[in-house]
């Protein structure tokens, strides 16, 4: 077991200096760090407990309509809010996979980006929702793209001594829907073997305005299914327009075979879990 | 009040009697034991699957502020060839020695190495983090192919193939190749019309109990060793302390703690002997130790992976003619896989005239495999139940007309060679006929979900063994009952039901508990289904032995005979007196002749076999190739359903390891033999969320060998699982699976190779 | 690293402990605070052995650090049963043989708890979502499931 100290702070000033140190690392619900750091899959000599700070504590849509995730908001906050659950299903999906109730209880969506797991079920969902990072650091505040976050298994673009701060998911557009499905062995407690996350917009004629496709468990990191605008933009959805995305999916993934999972089923599962997503995420426009 | 069944006790469902400390958090378990002055225990184990330990340089880890004792396997004494019976099978205390710390050589990714007693937990593990080990890798052995080819190299030195009763003279990695032999397997295959073969390949599981091992120890300066620890047998603790460390028995108590489950992973020892160690070095300081999740996967008993081989023959009305099997099944570091029940079990439930079954107990760098609930049986039916499937369809039969037809009944000799008595196959195969799951139609699926439904079923020897129990009447009519069988699952108050149903008192008067090994006669471990039949029949021994008191001292109040008394409804009755009250009577011992005490020690006879037949809707998706479990219906008969809700949980739970194994647990290795999957994440036993309601169908055709007809009910439900999802599968899809588990990525692949598109 | 003192609210009563900031919740409730009830399964979250209610929130002990809970509230299995006997769900538990070993009970009633605090009536299938992070290796989950939804008809909400 690895030993280390703790300090819980209040402020976000406080935080970066105690972040300082190189072999710091911020705490958020601990889900992943803390277990991590016990079996030595993470060093850390200093924890950083940031749940003090109210900045990060906050679950709020502005007037705006847009969401704010503070970095250390639980997740059965998330799926619990039901503006946010009507509003970001595709959001409210993934929250709701991760782990089981009680892991729910303490685990965040900010935790899960910095884990920065290619499996992380949030990141996907993110992404499809368009959502930013505001990040804080010795250098000052700065904002990034969620499918920019991730560079590689466990790494993120988080420099040292940053910390992030909030998840900054714009509002839905009009006549929109997103959906996020995951494929586990067992029906919980389970790490996606493929994940697909698909977030559309019809325009006046029902046609497809816009739409995002993003797969977790499928590479390093989450991928963006980079041809489904492409593939779809401008015309009506249809089961032939997802068995195309669903291509489009097998193409994009860079699959390994792991202990959960081959990389031939996760290219099968991602064709069809993006089939499924887009057809969920079409029944969800209201 | 008397009830349906003639008892008045035997079928009631009263609170047990440690329920209350076990939904308050009272109860204490392995983990939860505390001694004045103790001290942790860390263990290091290989990282490698095989390798040479060349040299142990202990000398930082001492320096570590705190530790108070390091031990290797230098410090256990040398253990001989002696054979031992410890419940579930014969083990060699030489190889159960070096499974404990390893001697020259680590046998598995997780074979104990070198411990530290510390006076923190934090400083024995990094204690044990500063050991040097000088390791020469060996390149492993990893499956059973590579192990039973020629010229593998042998993982023993002295260990020779036991060749049908022979020993061979050259080293292997073949520990034992047995033999069951009945009639004349060439005839039987030429008189038969149809004939089905196939190979069946399983994985390695673990027994997943959720208590990991624990253990604290005490070595005396008197030379006393008492134990403290979460086993199924405190007896068998006891004997493999004294053997492993060279010690008389009689220095040795073992104090059984509440058992957060075994499954048959609990009837070896594992941290014990490291503990008594390090407790002497620490000057007789108490010394605990317990396992990580890791270590109980990576490094305590799993059930073997197998291969087994099953070819049937039938006429075309379906009597089955011949039966050959073979199998293979992985041993681990250490000879004694459960090859030899799995022989026993594989073709049990049908009376066929010319049967060949040929075991192989195989050696491979993996842990030493343990008992797993009915150890062997679901290796075996998985394969015999999908070819009995794959017979009845290919002659168009039922599934359930064609295992009638062949059913093993009273006088049918098992391949291995005993003659069955009273069973209930029949009865059992009838009640699942009539069930109305049965009956009902399964609704198909739409999409991508296709629907099968399958069946199987499995036969369990059970087992009596040797119980003791002893009690007292207390002065206010309850009866102090000591018992030895630990108890993982309710078998207090089963065990207590049967003393009261045999005095003729209600059961909340009995006050049982499970007592330490010098307080009690010999137990054997409770496994094998044994306890609820043989310590139930020590309990109705001893029930009778108490009320024979007790008419004796009513006899004195009434001044008659005890001839002329009778003991009814709860009161002493003699012709022309009013009768005495059972309270009267317990309140005036003290002036009849004393306080009754009795004991009973038993080595039971007439264990009831038994049979069950499961009944499974499935729903894959074959796009994904994911399993829904939809219905489950599992008759079994258990002779006599002493406590009926708590052999409904047994067969439930059963059925929800037996599902486990058969759709997504295994261990996971990479080729260099490091286990991939030790954790609760990635080894992936059922959740709720897995499972629908399961019903337990209760078959009763009492054993008549026992006063109250117990059979035994643990064992059964989980051999017949894994069949009846496979058979399940194939009515989903046409496709045979013959490997467990059946994953989704197995399914997706078997469906390819099939030709079966979404 | 130094040693800290930690002080919450436990079952109702305030109390202040030692303890090293490495170590969780679990190993402070179980060694300094002789509160063995909640159990070790698998220390990584993945059983829900350990479980206990944090401020009204179902958690895994072995995921949150001693340290962490200074100043908030928990209720551990100890914390279940009332000043009048059992809570109904440790009788529904025992009435409907909900448990086989015991080492997972603990963890399934204090999460059942939870669930009936929030969701005074759930159905079977959210019973089996809320507690699929509880492995029971015993049962098959039928009785608990069964348990818990007979507690919940009988009007188990908050003692």
């Amino acid at each position: 077991m690895q030993t280390f100290s703790y300090r819980s702070v209040s402020t976000v000033e406080e935080a970066l200096a105690a972040l300082a140190s190189p072999t710091a690392r911020a705490l958020g619900g601990g889900t992943d760090l803390i277990p991590m750091v016990r079996e030595g899959r993470r060093q850390a000599d200093l924890v950083v407990d940031v749940k003090g700070i109210p900045e990060l504590g906050r679950l709020e849509i502005d007037a705006q309509g847009n969401l704010t995730i503070g970095a250390a908001v639980a997740l059965h906050r998330v799926y619990g809010h039901p503006e946010v659950a009507r509003r970001w299903p595709g959001l409210v999906d993934a929250a709701s996979l991760i782990g089981g109730t009680a892991v729910q209880g303490r685990a965040t969506l900010g935790g899960n980006l910095c884990t920065a797991s290619p499996a992380g079920d949030s990141i996907p969902a993110l992404i499809v929702h368009g959502a930013t990072l505001i990040v804080a650091g010795p250098a000052g505040r700065r904002s990034i793209p969620v499918a920019a976050f991730c560079i590689g298994p466990g790494r993120t673009v988080l420099g040292p001594g940053e910390l992030l701060i909030a998840i900054q998911v714009p509002a839905p557009r009009p006549r929109s829907g997103a959906a996020y499905l995951r494929f586990i062995p067992r029906n919980e407690m389970d790490i996606a073997v493929a994940s697909s996350g698909v977030a559309l917009q019809l325009d006046a004629e029902g046609h497809i305005a816009a739409i995002d496709v993003a797969l977790g468990a499928v590479g390093p990191t989450p991928i963006v299914v980079a041809d489904a605008a492409a593939l779809a933009l401008g015309q009506a959805p249809s089961a032939e327009m997802a068995a195309k995305l669903g291509a489009a999916a097998t193409a994009a993934a860079r699959p390994i075979d792991d202990v959960r999972g081959t990389a031939a089923h996760r290219k099968r599962l991602v064709d069809v879990l993006t089939r499924r997503a887009f057809m969920a995420a079409l029944h969800r426009i209201g | 009040m008397t009830q349906s069944n003639g008892f008045k006790v035997i079928g009631t469902r009263p609170v047990r009697h440690d329920g209350v400390d076990k939904v308050t958090g009272r109860a204490l378990y392995g983990a939860d034991v505390r001694l004045n002055g103790q001290l942790y225990g860390a263990m290091l184990r290989s990282p490698h699957a095989h390798a040479r330990i060349v040299a142990i340089d202990t000398s930082e880890a001492a320096a570590v502020p705190g530790v108070k004792a390091i031990v290797t396997g230098a410090d256990l004494p040398h253990v001989g060839d002696q054979i031992a019976d410890i419940g579930e099978g014969a083990v060699n205390l030489r190889h159960l020695s070096a499974n404990i710390l390893a001697g020259r050589k680590a046998l598995y990714f997780g074979h104990a190495i070198a411990a530290v007693a510390a006076t923190s937990l934090t400083a024995a593990q990094q204690a044990v983090n500063k050991i040097k080990v000088t390791w020469e890798e060996l390149p492993p052995v990893l499956n059973l192919r590579d192990a039973m080819a020629a010229g593998a190299a042998p993982l023993h030195p002295d260990v020779f193939t036991d060749e049908l009763g022979e020993k061979s003279t050259t080293p292997s990695n073949i520990a034992e190749h047995l033999r069951h032999e009945k009639g004349d397997i060439a005839a039987g295959f030429a008189e038969a019309e149809v004939v089905v073969e196939r190979e069946f390949v399983t994985g390695t599981v673990h027994q997943g109990y959720i208590e990991p091992h624990s253990a604290t120890v005490q070595w005396n300066a008197d030379g006393q060793l008492t134990v403290y620890c979460s086993t199924q047998g405190a007896f068998g603790v006891r004997r493999e302390m004294s053997e492993i460390l060279g010690v008389p028995i009689s220095h040795v108590k073992v104090v059984p703690t509440e058992i957060g489950g075994g499954f048959g992973g609990k009837l070896n020892v594992y941290l014990e002997p490291v503990c008594a160690l390090l407790s002497r070095k620490a000057g007789g300081r108490p010394v605990k130790m317990t396992m990580s999740r890791a270590d109980v996967l990576a490094a305590t008993g799993p059930t073997s992976a197998s291969i087994v081989r099953v070819k049937l023959g039938a006429r075309r009305d379906g009597t089955l003619t011949a039966a050959q099997a073979w199998m293979a099944f992985e041993a681990g570091a250490f000879p004694g896989s459960p090859v030899g029940s799995a022989a026993g079990v594989i073709l049990a439930p049908y009376d066929i005239p010319n049967v060949v079954i040929d075991g192989f107990d195989v050696l491979c760098n993996k842990p030493k495999a343990n008992a797993y609930r009915a150890p062997g049986g679901t290796n075996a039916a998985y394969a015999a139940e999908s070819m009995i499937d794959e017979l009845a369809r290919a002659l168009k039969m039922g599934p359930i007309e064609i295992r009638l037809k062949n059913a093993a009944r009273e006088g049918t000799r098992r391949a291995d060679g005993p003659v069955f008595p009273r069973i209930g196959f029949v009865e059992t195969l009838e009640a699942l006929l009539h069930h109305p799951h049965f009956q009902s139609r399964l609704e198909r699926a739409t999409g991508s979900r296709r629907r099968g439904r399958g069946i199987a079923a499995g036969f369990w020897f059970n087992w009596g063994g040797t119980s003791s129990a002893s009690a007292q009447v207390n002065p206010d009519g309850t009866v102090a009952l000591s018992e030895g069988s630990t108890d993982i699952g309710g078998t207090r108050t089963s065990i207590a039901m049967q003393l009261a149903e045999s005095i003729g008192i209600p059961v909340n008067l009995v006050k049982p508990q499970v007592v330490d090994t010098d307080s009690v006669g010999y137990n054997d471990a409770t496994g094998g289904s044994r306890t609820t039949f043989a310590t139930g029949m020590v309990a109705y021994e001893l029930g009778q032995k108490l009320r024979e008191e007790l008419i004796a001292h009513a006899a004195r109040q009434f001044e008659v005979e005890a001839a002329a008394v009778r003991f009814e409804d709860g009161a002493f009755r003699t012709d022309g007196k009013p009768p005495l009250s059972y309270f009267d009577v317990c309140g005036a011992l003290r002036d009849t002749g004393g306080e009754i005490v009795a004991s009973v020690s038993m080595r039971t006879k007439g264990e009831g076999p038994a049979f069950g037949a499961h009944l499974v809707d499935v729903e894959v998706d074959i796009e994904t190739g994911k399993v829904k479990i939809l219905r489950y219906t599992a008759a079994q008969d258990v002779g006599r359903a002493i406590y009926p809700p708590f052999v409904e949980g047994q067969i439930q739970g059963g059925v929800a390891q037996g599902v486990g194994w058969a759709l997504n647990e295994e261990y996971l290795y990479d080729k260099a033999g490091h286990m991939l999957n030790a954790g609760f994440l990635d080894y992936r036993m059922p959740t709720a969320l897995d499972l629908p309601m399961i019903e337990a169908l209760i078959v009763e055709v009492p054993n008549p060998r026992h006063p109250y007809g117990v059979r035994g009910v643990g064992e059964v439900p989980i051999v017949p699982p894994a069949g009846a999802v496979a058979n399940a599968i194939f009515d989903a899809l046409g496709v045979r699976m013959t490997e467990l588990p059946m994953s989704p990525a197995r399914n997706i692949a078997a469906l390819a190779a099939a030709g079966v598109a979404a | 690293m130094s040693t800290l003192a930690v002080t919450t609210t436990l079952n109702g009563e305030t109390v202040t402990f030692l303890c090293e900031p490495h170590e969780t919740l679990l190993t402070a409730l179980r060694d300094r605070l002789m509160l063995t009830g909640t159990k070790e399964g698998c220390s990584n979250g993945n059983c829900g052995a350990c479980n206990v209610i944090l401020d009204g929130t179902l958690v895994n002990s072995c995921l949150v650090l001693a340290a962490e809970v200074d100043g908030h509230q928990i209720t551990t299995i100890e914390g279940i049963a009332g000043p009048n006997g059992l809570h109904p769900l440790q009788t529904s538990f025992l009435e409907n043989a909900a448990l086989q070993c015991g080492i997972c009970t603990p963890g399934f009633i204090v999460a059942s708890k939870a669930l009936l605090d929030k969701n005074p009536q759930p159905t079977e299938r959210e019973v089996r979502h809320w507690l699929a992070g509880n492995l029971c290796r015993c049962t098959g989950y039928d009785k608990i499931v069964r348990a818990v939804l007979e507690a919940a008809s009988a009007g188990a909400t908050k003692e």
